[in-house]
């Protein structure tokens, strides 16, 4: 029996449970790594100049060395036109051309472009590390923000349906089965005619409305199961209300059901974002995400350049991953059987 | 005497806890069972006497438990604890067989009776066929199921909890076992039906001759089956004997404790013993004052109910639906400061009414008349703060809790519901007051219901119901699934509580001996009526209906308890 006046609940039990983990231990460090890269990235400090065109096109990986120039595009010099002999007639941009054709020549930065990037460039030169970092907040932004929409949807109506049951339930019940009738791309593509314009908040309103489904099921379910034990029908004899009960007595009990729920979720969302970008229906072009790069990577791949999908992917694999065995090892120490 | 057929020497079994630590379940247990003998393995919950017999079953759970070395389990010159799993597999059934507590998840309820008792005739004996369909319906025979040649192909579902137990007995003797051990065969059962298990058991222990090693928490049931009798306490055997001995002239602090702990029959003295006293050697010192019971006639009736029913609904076929009438026209009166006790067995509705009075579940008809308003009829918003006035306690501690909850949380949440008590920091005072009230240190303000005992737990859901000062306080079954020695740790409990807050019980329970010292009214509940009611003493002596009196009668070890209190 512990002395010590705030005594391990059943949180604190299930952390101790979680850390004598080795594998939940590894993966959430490496989790917490991608969070440390994309909080950098989201304040400016890594990356922030992703879209600077930095090597030539198409920049192969430091590690393999530069390209032979027979694959290069000549990197374009502005054409030294020859001026036209239209007597009579004065160009009234001739000045400021003449100015900015002084100032283009004047800037080195198109001279200094390098030949090889860490991990090589795309078909503008942008550096691949850069975008992959970049993509990692996009990526990381949509697949967190879209779990917490669907979860927060699939607990709620989840919860009033399996407290309330009947008719209540029934209605539920029958949504439920309506929207998951249809064909989910069907789906996809009509939220995004609804909301008519690309972005992230799209991509993350896609995700989030239509992912709720299996949430509820099974916050559904548990509902059923707690609804009549003996804690909440004590809660009513005291007088809690319906939201009460619902809320501060049975939310607590199933929360871990909620919180698998959502890093599945997150893990599940960022693959998905990945397809819709495949698909068209990603993120805008003035952003990155790890969709996009892939989606680009299915024309360079014809050309031999393999370094964008072969980053994107790993950087993706190894969150995924270790995501998934987080999630694996949180399941187990939170386990009320254990109890 | 002959050579013994079970002998146990120094038997340790070891769990590895979750943090790494190692629990001692069993501690050097010894002793010897005889062919054709009966012995009862007795103890309360934690004193490892289903772990010992787990471990002569070779099913102690492999992944954390182990018997230590140096304990040897002796049967017919083998020792058990060195036979391989396959010798072991060999021995299960054929030669030693087990009954188990739940008769309800031991069978398999998508095969019939017949199958899973034809696999185990085919498995062990290798009858075949019709032999074994013969067999089956002679052990069903035996085992006192009616119609045996019909009911051979029905469902568990099919059957009551008393003929699954019957069948579960039938699979344990089919291979005609040296050794039954049965652990804790009838404690999910109601009481008439126990008595008949019981009688059972020991005609079949004694027409096979076979050995049975019986184990239980109660030591009233021992009277009735066991020849020798173990009492065992945190892994250690307290003390063994003859049943005439254990009985008649207990020698060990805690055994006298058992016996004393459980309520009289005959008498009702002012407290009930609790085991602290006794090893703390107060024994003798037991008051022999009386505690009063019975209505005079002019108490304030604090809650008056009249032809309360509920009608649960089923669909029933496509369109029809049909009606279970679970209470049936429920009158009675609850006076102020009293008991009302109520008895039944399972399925009576006794839960379903006290649900009902509370409207935890609507009522199908019927008044409840509580301060001259009746509480069936008003909005959920008006009875709102009427609930803070009739509170409850469930039965089963481990449910009754919110798990996320500390219990200072679980205490204050009423107190701030009903707005009692004027800020935070009265409240708290308010609950630690309640917390030492009813036996609990202060510290436990901060724990989790996860860190307490039964017991416990359940004094915490008393002090939740004491928050809100209530007048009626229903108790459903709330100490029925608590060991005996600290059921009359609660039971002096609540009676204390009453005295001094001066509250009106429903007392619900199965336990007769319980109600019997708690109440000065009983009512008799049946099918969801009440079939008789009467002062508590007048009901024990004279029961007049015929349902009552084989309660009475099935009521378990009434004389063993009796001779325990000749002492």
């Amino acid at each position: 029996m512990s002395q010590s006046a705030a005594s391990p609940g059943l949180w604190s039990l299930a952390w101790r449970r979680l850390r004598r983990d080795r594998v939940a231990m590894v993966s959430l460090a490496a989790v917490c790594a991608y969070l440390v890269v994309v909080v950098a990235a989201a304040l400016g400090l890594l990356a922030a100049d992703w879209a600077r065109e930095a090597g030539v096109n198409y920049a192969p990986p430091a590690f393999t060395g530069a390209a032979s120039s027979s694959t290069e595009i000549q990197t374009r010099q502005p054409p030294v036109v020859a001026a036209p002999d239209d007597t009579g007639i004065i160009d009234p941009l001739a000045t400021t051309l003449a100015e900015l054709r002084k100032s283009l020549a004047a800037a080195p930065a198109v001279a200094a472009r390098a030949q090889t990037l860490p991990l090589g460039g795309d078909k503008w030169g942008r550096d691949v590390l850069k975008k992959v970092i970049k993509g990692a907040e996009t990526s990381l932004v949509v697949g967190v923000i879209a779990a917490l929409l669907a979860v927060c949807i699939g607990t709620v109506l989840g919860a009033y349906a399996g407290y309330h049951g009947g008719r209540m339930d029934d209605f539920f019940n029958w949504v439920y089965s309506v929207f998951t009738s249809i064909p989910y791309l069907l789906l996809v593509l009509a939220i995004a005619a609804v909301l008519n314009q690309k972005g992230t908040l799209t991509v993350i309103l896609i995700l989030g409305l239509t992912g709720w489904t299996g949430i509820f099921r099974l916050v559904r379910a548990e509902y059923l199961k707690h609804r009549t034990r003996e804690y909440v029908l004590a809660a009513d004899a005291i007088g809690a209300s319906h939201t009460r009960r619902m809320f501060a007595h049975i939310f607590p009990n199933v929360s871990h059901v909620v919180l698998v729920q959502l890093s599945l979720h997150v893990v599940l969302f960022i693959k998905s974002e990945v397809i819709l970008s495949f698909l068209g229906f990603g993120v805008g072009v003035d952003t990155v995400s790890w969709g996009s790069m892939l989606s680009e990577a299915q024309s360079e791949l014809i050309l031999g350049k393999w370094w964008q999908l072969a980053t994107a992917t790993a950087a993706m694999a190894v969150l995924v991953t270790a995501f998934s065995l987080f999630t694996d090892a949180l399941r187990d120490a939170l386990d009320p059987r254990l109890k | 005497m002959t050579e013994p057929l079970l002998s146990v020497r120094d038997l340790r079994v070891d769990f590895r806890l979750d943090d790494g630590a190692v629990l001692h379940a069993v501690r050097g247990v010894s002793f010897d069972v005889h062919a054709n003998q009966t012995v009862a393995l007795v103890g309360e919950s934690g004193s490892g006497k289903s772990v010992s017999a787990l471990a002569i079953m070779g099913l102690l759970p492999v992944s954390n438990a182990s018997a230590v070395a140096g304990g040897v389990i002796n049967y017919r010159d083998r020792d058990l604890l060195g036979l391989t799993p396959r010798e072991m597999t060999a021995l299960r059934g054929a030669e030693i067989s087990m009954v188990f507590q739940e008769p309800m998840s031991s069978l398999n309820p998508v095969f019939s009776i017949g199958f899973q008792l034809i696999e185990v005739l085919k498995k062990h004996l290798g009858l075949g066929g019709k032999r074994a369909r013969a067999r089956a319906i002679e052990l069903l025979h035996e085992v006192g199921i009616p119609d045996p040649h019909i009911r051979i192909d029905a469902y568990p579902y099919q059957l009551s909890g008393g003929q699954q137990q019957r069948v579960m007995i039938a699979m344990a003797i089919a291979c005609e076992p040296r050794l039954l051990i049965a652990d804790e065969p009838t404690t999910a059962l109601d009481i008439t039906i126990q008595k008949q298990i019981l009688t059972l058991l020991s005609d079949l222990q004694k027409r096979r001759r076979m050995a049975m090693l019986f184990i239980t928490h109660d030591l009233g049931l021992v009277a009735q089956v066991a020849d020798q009798v173990i009492v065992m306490r945190d892994g250690e055997i307290r003390e063994q004997g003859g049943v005439q001995k254990i009985f008649a002239a207990p020698q060990d602090s805690y055994t006298k404790a058992l016996l004393a702990c459980r309520p009289p029959l005959a008498r009702r003295p002012m407290r009930l013993p609790v085991v602290e006293d006794f090893l703390s050697g107060l024994s003798a010192t037991a008051d022999t004052a009386e505690r009063p019971r019975g209505l005079l006639g002019n108490e304030e009736i604090v809650l008056q109910v009249s032809r309360l029913a509920k009608n649960f609904r089923f669909r029933d076929g496509l369109l029809r639906k049909s009606e279970f009438a679970a209470v049936k026209n429920a009158s009675f009166s609850l006076a102020k400061g009293k008991t009302l006790g109520l008895v039944g067995e399972s399925g009576s509705g006794k839960t379903t009414l006290a649900l009902t009075l509370l409207r935890l579940t609507p009522a199908s008809g019927g008044t409840v008349l509580f301060n001259g308003r009746d509480l069936l009829a008003l909005t959920p918003d008006e009875a709102m703060p009427l609930k803070r006035h009739i509170q409850i306690v469930f039965q089963n501690p481990y449910a009754s809790l919110n798990p996320r909850f500390t219990a200072g949380q679980s205490l204050m949440e009423p107190m701030q519901v009903h707005g009692i008590g004027a800020d935070g920091r009265a409240r708290v005072d308010m609950a630690l007051e309640l917390l030492r009230k009813t036996g609990l240190p202060e510290s436990a303000f901060f724990k989790y219901p996860h860190e307490f005992s039964g017991g416990q737990r359940q004094r915490i859901a008393i002090a939740r119901c004491l928050t809100m000062k209530p007048d009626v306080l229903i108790c459903d079954e709330a100490v029925s699934a608590l060991d005996l020695s600290v059921q009359a740790q609660l039971l002096n409990l609540l009676q204390d509580l009453q005295d001094e807050f001066g509250m009106s019980y429903l007392f619900i329970s199965h336990d007769l001996a319980v109600v019997k010292y708690m109440s000065d009214e009983v009512m008799v509940m049946k099918d969801g009526e009440i079939v008789e009611m009467a002062g508590a003493d007048e009901i024990y002596a004279n029961p007049r209906h015929p349902y009552t009196q084989q309660l009475l009668a099935a009521a378990p070890g009434a004389d063993a308890v009796m001779k325990g209190q000749t002492v």
